[in-house]
């Protein structure tokens, strides 16, 4: 059967180099990385090695890398670990509304133990704007978290104007990158970022492994308490595995980014030229330019996202959907809602995210596959005819 | 979450898709809780339901619910066919993910919703005591 994997913003196939260079470690006694012993150091050399490799994907320093076991722990790592260590100067965090719930979430929960979130607007193309910012810094603010990229809309955020203002403002700059760290540049430096949150799996890694890029000097509170390792940031033993993965993975995106993003970018133009071209009453969500290479993000009018996927599943592709049906809560994307989009062209939000895994024959095939589907779903919609 | 056979048959194969011209009864209904619609349309003779179709946007148990609730009522008559019910159309489909009952009420409704045009139409008033909306169940999940 045809298998092809569009839906890289859930995750990555693992990249097969670094099944390669994992393989070995797997076969050998590694030891506790915190132990003395030859097994220990095999294991804590590998890991620093591999930290670096991280750092010099986003120009950080490796003793500002904290690894983690997801870009979740990570957003929640920073966030609830910086705003317990700033509780003297003020209790007051700014986001977007268009955060990941990795964000969202911890915020809630600080909320409700006395701190205050303003959650900021984004325009129809899901950019932030940074004088909104501005204005809501108030000598309270400890926390700006504005991410990277949105995953799901593919819109990249301001960052460097954001990063200016927090420095000039003296307010700690998180960012979540999950969905750009390994596949856009991203210099922590030239940002002036102070907190990063990424996610392996997100540029060939394996799951269960994130980072969280934390600028010297910093304070933080650890969030997951115990030994001292990650310099007594993180405790628990290591994911030795899904760290050396982790380092090998950044180490080739950053090798590979220009040919691969230009390869991916390719790939997705003619996916939505194609789409836009054989589909009427078909938008594409997000920025036009200022977006990820691989992202698609488009409403179908008339029909539901999570009969879309389904019928594509039964062609062998896999895609997501943001609409109120595909997800478990019942709601529509927060994310498409807050750009703007009504409820009823918000169910028909289907994902295309590509990565280095797809290629020209995939995209061939969806063109082919996609507009009698929807063709068909539109002939069994009650909305279809009365608004053609 | 993964649905039976045969809810990705009815949804792959829907039966009695589409609008019946000069139909006897039409209801139409959405669903509150995500935002999706069901359209059932009617033919009846002699108080029998003789020939339905449907259109629905929504997810895929709302396309299979709605094509078996066609084929449990066809050939029914009103009083038997109002009395098929949301959970009768979850079993006939080996039962549906419990995120997803809710859109099994929506087909019970938009039969009960064609029921009621065609009494109001033919005579002049409609359904007696509609069944109590079963909004509740669509957050047991
Ligand atoms: S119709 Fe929306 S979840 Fe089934």
């Amino acid at each position: 059967m045809t298998k092809i994997y569009m839906d890289n913003a859930s995750g990555n196939p693992i990249h097969p180099v670094i099944v390669e260079v994992i393989t070995p470690f797997l076969k050998e006694c590694l030891g506790n990385p915190s132990n003395l012993h030859q097994f220990g150091r095999v294991a804590s050399d590998a890991i620093q090695v591999h930290r670096g490799h991280v750092a010099d994907l986003i120009n950080a320093k490796p003793n500002e890398i904290i690894f983690t076991s997801s870009g979740t722990e990570a957003n929640n790592t920073a966030l609830k670990g910086i705003a317990a260590a700033h509780k003297k100067k003020g209790n007051h965090i700014i986001a977007s509304q268009i955060e990941h719930f990795s964000v969202l979430n911890p915020l809630k929960s600080l909320e409700k133990s006395g701190y205050e979130v303003t959650y900021l607007p984004v325009d129809k193309y899901g950019t932030v704007n940074p004088n909104d910012i501005r204005n809501a810094i108030k000598p309270t603010t400890i926390i700006v978290s504005i991410m990277y990229a949105n995953g799901e809309i593919g819109t990249i955020e301001p960052i460097k104007e954001i990063g200016n203002i927090t420095k000039e403002k003296g307010v700690i700059f998180h960012t979540d990158a999950v969905a750009a760290a390994g596949n856009i540049p991203v210099d922590v430096k030239e940002c002036n970022i102070d907190a990063m949150s990424m996610s392996a799996n997100q540029f060939g890694g394996l799951s269960g492994t994130g980072a969280l890029y934390l600028r010297e000097g910093v304070r933080i509170l650890p969030f997951m308490e115990g030994g001292i390792q990650e310099g007594g940031r993180r405790a628990g033993t290591e994911n030795i595995i899904g760290i050396i993965a982790m380092g090998k993975a950044a180490e080739l995106a950053k090798s590979e980014m220009p040919q691969r993003m230009k390869k991916i970018q390719e790939l997705r133009n003619q996916l939505k030229e194609g789409i836009l071209k054989n589909i009427n009453h078909v938008c594409v969500n997000g920025h036009p330019t200022n977006r990820l290479p691989g992202n698609l993000s488009l409403c179908i009018e008339y029909i539901e996202g999570e009969s879309i996927l389904l019928f594509l599943d039964m062609q062998g592709i896999a895609i997501s959907s943001g609409s109120a049906c595909t997800s478990r809560s019942l709601k529509a994307s927060h994310v498409i809602m807050a750009t703007g989009v009504d409820a009823a062209l918000a169910q028909g939000t289907v994902l295309f995210s590509l990565g280095i895994n797809n290629t020209a024959d995939d995209v061939r095939f969806v063109l082919e596959k996609l507009p009698p589907i929807v063709e068909r779903l539109r002939q069994m919609s009650p909305l279809y005819n009365q608004n053609k | 979450m993964q649905y039976s056979p045969k809810v990705m048959d009815h949804f792959a194969n829907p039966r009695n898709v589409g609008e019946i011209a000069g139909a006897d009864g039409v209801g139409e209904v959405g669903n509150p809780a995500c935002g999706d619609i069901m359209k059932m349309s009617l033919k009846i003779k002699d108080n029998v339901i003789v020939d339905v179709k449907f259109k629905t946007f929504g997810c895929g148990a709302a396309i299979a619910t709605s094509s078996i609730s066609t084929e449990m009522i066809k050939g029914k008559t009103l009083e038997d066919a109002l009395k098929v019910t949301n959970k009768a159309v979850a079993e006939a489909l080996d039962g549906l993910p419990p995120a997803k009952m809710h859109c099994s009420v929506l087909a019970e409704e938009a039969i009960e919703a064609a029921i009621d045009d065609y009494l109001k139409k033919t005579t002049g008033k409609g359904l007696e005591k509609k069944k109590a909306h079963k909004h509740d169940e669509r957050h047991e999940h």
